[in-house]
């Protein structure tokens, strides 16, 4: 009885730890290569249909990570859940992944069709079951009617499409995707990447991405996770990891970035109160709340938050023009300006007017868009 | 911009030079050729009167038909049991570390540099110390140990060349270790393995010195029989075998390239 009472709470209590317990979670991973930290303590959760990446430099771990995921690797130290379940000692066959290779990894001695069927027919699934959910997966990538093709007649985009077919056929508890759009051609990548995330909301399948290319991370993304050295510098949505980056690395891995010199003034609340040559601008506060008043501080502005002007008194800075780069969509414009910045500052604008107006070699004056900005030590 | 005289002249002798290394190469194959085709009954050059006679006497000569025989049943035992024992130290070698990695590495290749006529005798000495009969057992045994070291590499070779995403992606499909080594790994070596087992039998069958220690009357080799015959007799009946070696061994790997390609056999090629 009090076995039966004993187990009715156990399972409560399981009940209750699912809500937090995520879809894929790591606790204080750690694996070391030799004398090589890949991965210090890290630790994340990802809710079940989340599109989670991992996004860092060569040599972050973030693929180390992934593998440890999909059980290529075994950690040194930690805990490594797929639906609440333990797999530190599981073996990858048992694990119910679906997994996308850099290469594709497509068996170049099968057909289309025999690359998909792969992972049903080792689930020992029936010729005819198996058949129509080839031909639906198939379907799903529209590649219908490749069926008897070889991976080597099919182009980069179709191969990319039969990796995808063939690890979602098996309705993973996750798909892990490492750096599947590295060997694509810039058009076809940006196509492909829509196509991915309609696939990956339409069947809800949670997602490990892996990508050292911060445009892929931010515009798939529900949330990413920023890697250097071993560790998560930061875990969050697109827009806070390049709103509110929480330190330098980040600030400057995710996306492009000017870094003006200022002094701190004060804190009021919240903000901070940083000034920039003769300007004052208001910053949110997190990362400078314990340095003294009228410390230096580094304030750093996204290019599209900068804004030329008429050089007056009143302005952040001011420089001289030293190139435009027409992009079609928006300009890009260097510009040297030595009082306040380590480099050239970087300003991008929509319309090529700017061009125009501020012929290179042009004194411009620079302010800030009013809110934006990121300050630290 | 214009060649000078000098340039042209240093061309043409660089090109004169290939043609000769090149003719030179082959020139063995062309002499023995020609006086097969001799009609006299000593090997001699060049030939005044042709005749096909002495492929005919090479052909219906008993020792050398039993030495063919003897040759292929050790070639085939020998190439394959090479090619089995090879592929499973390759697989070791190139997925495990483990303590004497490298001495077993050593151990391996050690028949390169071992001079044959040494194995050959080792072998010779070993099968009397424990009473065993020259039989086929003993010149398979012996010649297993001439080619583990070239399957063994051309498998290593292989097995390095393979993606290993390949067996990941079926893994991470579901399939068992050993679901993923018969329907994926031994699929793709294909093209290594058969090169590994079409040198060891084309060394095999080839194989001389080690083999005039270990074979006797009954289980001489082609080449120990040519060897035997050579000593008491001296016409082109050895020409005209060595001129069906040739033409033999040239068709194996015409037929092999038609096959697999050239590259992959010789793996100089990446197999994909």
């Amino acid at each position: 009885m009090n076995k039966a009472a004993d187990i009715g709470a156990k399972a409560q209590q399981e009940t209750a730890a699912v809500p937090d317990e995520g879809a894929v979670r790591f606790s204080n991973v750690t694996k070391r290569f030799d004398a090589v930290t890949a991965l210090d303590n890290v630790s994340m959760s990802i809710k079940p249909g989340e599109f989670m990446t991992l996004l860092g430099p060569s040599g972050c771990g973030k693929t180390t990570l992934l593998n440890l995921a999909a059980g290529f690797l075994s950690p040194d130290g930690g805990e490594i859940r797929i639906a609440g379940e333990r797999m530190n000692d599981v073996p990858t066959y048992k694990r119910e992944i679906g997994m996308m290779f850099q290469n594709y990894a497509l068996f170049p001695h099968m057909s289309v069709a025999g690359n998909v069927a792969y992972g049903l027919k080792v689930r020992g699934i029936a010729k005819p079951e198996r058949d129509r959910r080839v031909q639906e997966v198939l379907a799903l990538v529209r590649l219908t009617g490749f069926e008897d093709r070889t991976p080597r007649q099919l182009s980069g985009g179709q191969q990319q499409r039969v990796a995808l077919a063939r690890a979602l056929v098996i309705n993973p508890t996750v798909l892990l995707l490492d750096e599947p759009f590295s060997a694509l051609d810039k058009n076809l990548r940006a196509s492909m990447q829509v196509e991915l995330r309609e696939i990956q909301r339409k069947l809800n399948v949670t997602t490990i991405f892996v990508t050292h290319d911060q445009g892929e991370a931010l515009s798939l993304s529900d949330r990413v996770a920023v890697m250097s050295e071993g560790k998560v510098r930061q875990l969050g949505t697109p827009q806070e990891i390049y709103r509110q980056p929480c330190d330098r690395f980040v600030a400057s891995f995710v996306g492009d970035t000017n870094v003006l010199r200022g002094r701190l003034e004060g804190i009021e609340g919240a903000l901070a109160v940083i000034s920039v040559g003769v300007i004052k601008v208001k910053v949110p506060s997190g990362a400078v709340m314990d340095v003294a008043a009228s410390a230096p501080i580094d304030l750093f502005v996204r290019p599209e938050h900068l804004v030329m002007t008429e050089a007056t008194p009143s302005c952040a800075t001011s420089g001289t023009i030293a190139a435009h780069v027409y992009q079609g969509g928006h300009v890009d414009t260097y510009i040297e300006c030595k009082d306040s910045s380590r480099d050239r500052l970087l300003v991008r604008s929509a319309g090529h007017e700017t061009m125009a107006r501020w012929p290179t070699g042009s004194t411009v004056g620079i302010s800030i868009v009013a809110g934006e900005g990121v300050a630290f030590v | 911009m214009p060649c000078s005289a000098y340039q042209r002249l240093l061309g043409f002798a660089g090109k004169f030079a290939v043609v000769l290394i090149l003719g030179f190469l082959i020139l063995p194959a062309v002499v023995v050729t020609i006086a097969a085709f001799n009609d006299k009954a000593i090997l001699s050059f060049p030939p005044q009167a042709w005749s096909w006679r002495w492929f005919a006497k090479a052909i219906a000569y008993q020792d050398f038909r039993d030495g063919f025989r003897n040759g292929l049943v050790v070639t085939a035992w020998s190439s394959s049991l090479a090619l089995v024992i090879g592929a499973m130290f390759a697989f070791a070698l190139h997925r495990y570390t483990f303590r004497f990695k490298k001495v077993l590495e050593a151990i391996l290749v050690s028949p390169l540099v071992i001079p044959h006529f040494t194995v050959g005798l080792g072998f010779l000495i070993l099968a009397a110390q424990i009473g065993w009969n020259r039989g086929f057992a003993v010149v398979i045994a012996c010649h297993v140990v001439l080619v583990l070291p070239f399957v063994l590499r051309s498998v290593y070779v292989s097995l390095r060349n393979l993606d290993q995403s390949y067996e990941r992606a079926a893994a991470s499909l579901g399939a068992s270790p050993l679901r993923v080594l018969l329907t994926i790994t031994l699929p793709l070596l294909v093209p290594g393995l058969v090169s590994g087992w079409l040198f060891a039998a084309m060394l095999s069958f080839n194989e001389f010195t080690a083999s005039l220690f270990v074979t006797s009357q009954r289980t001489q080799t082609l080449p120990v029989a040519m060897y035997n015959y050579v000593r008491e007799f001296a016409d082109p009946s050895m020409a005209a075998l060595s001129v069906m070696y040739i033409v033999a061994t040239a068709a194996l790997i015409v037929f092999a390239n038609a096959f697999l390609g050239l590259g992959k056999v010789l793996n100089i090629e990446q197999s994909r």
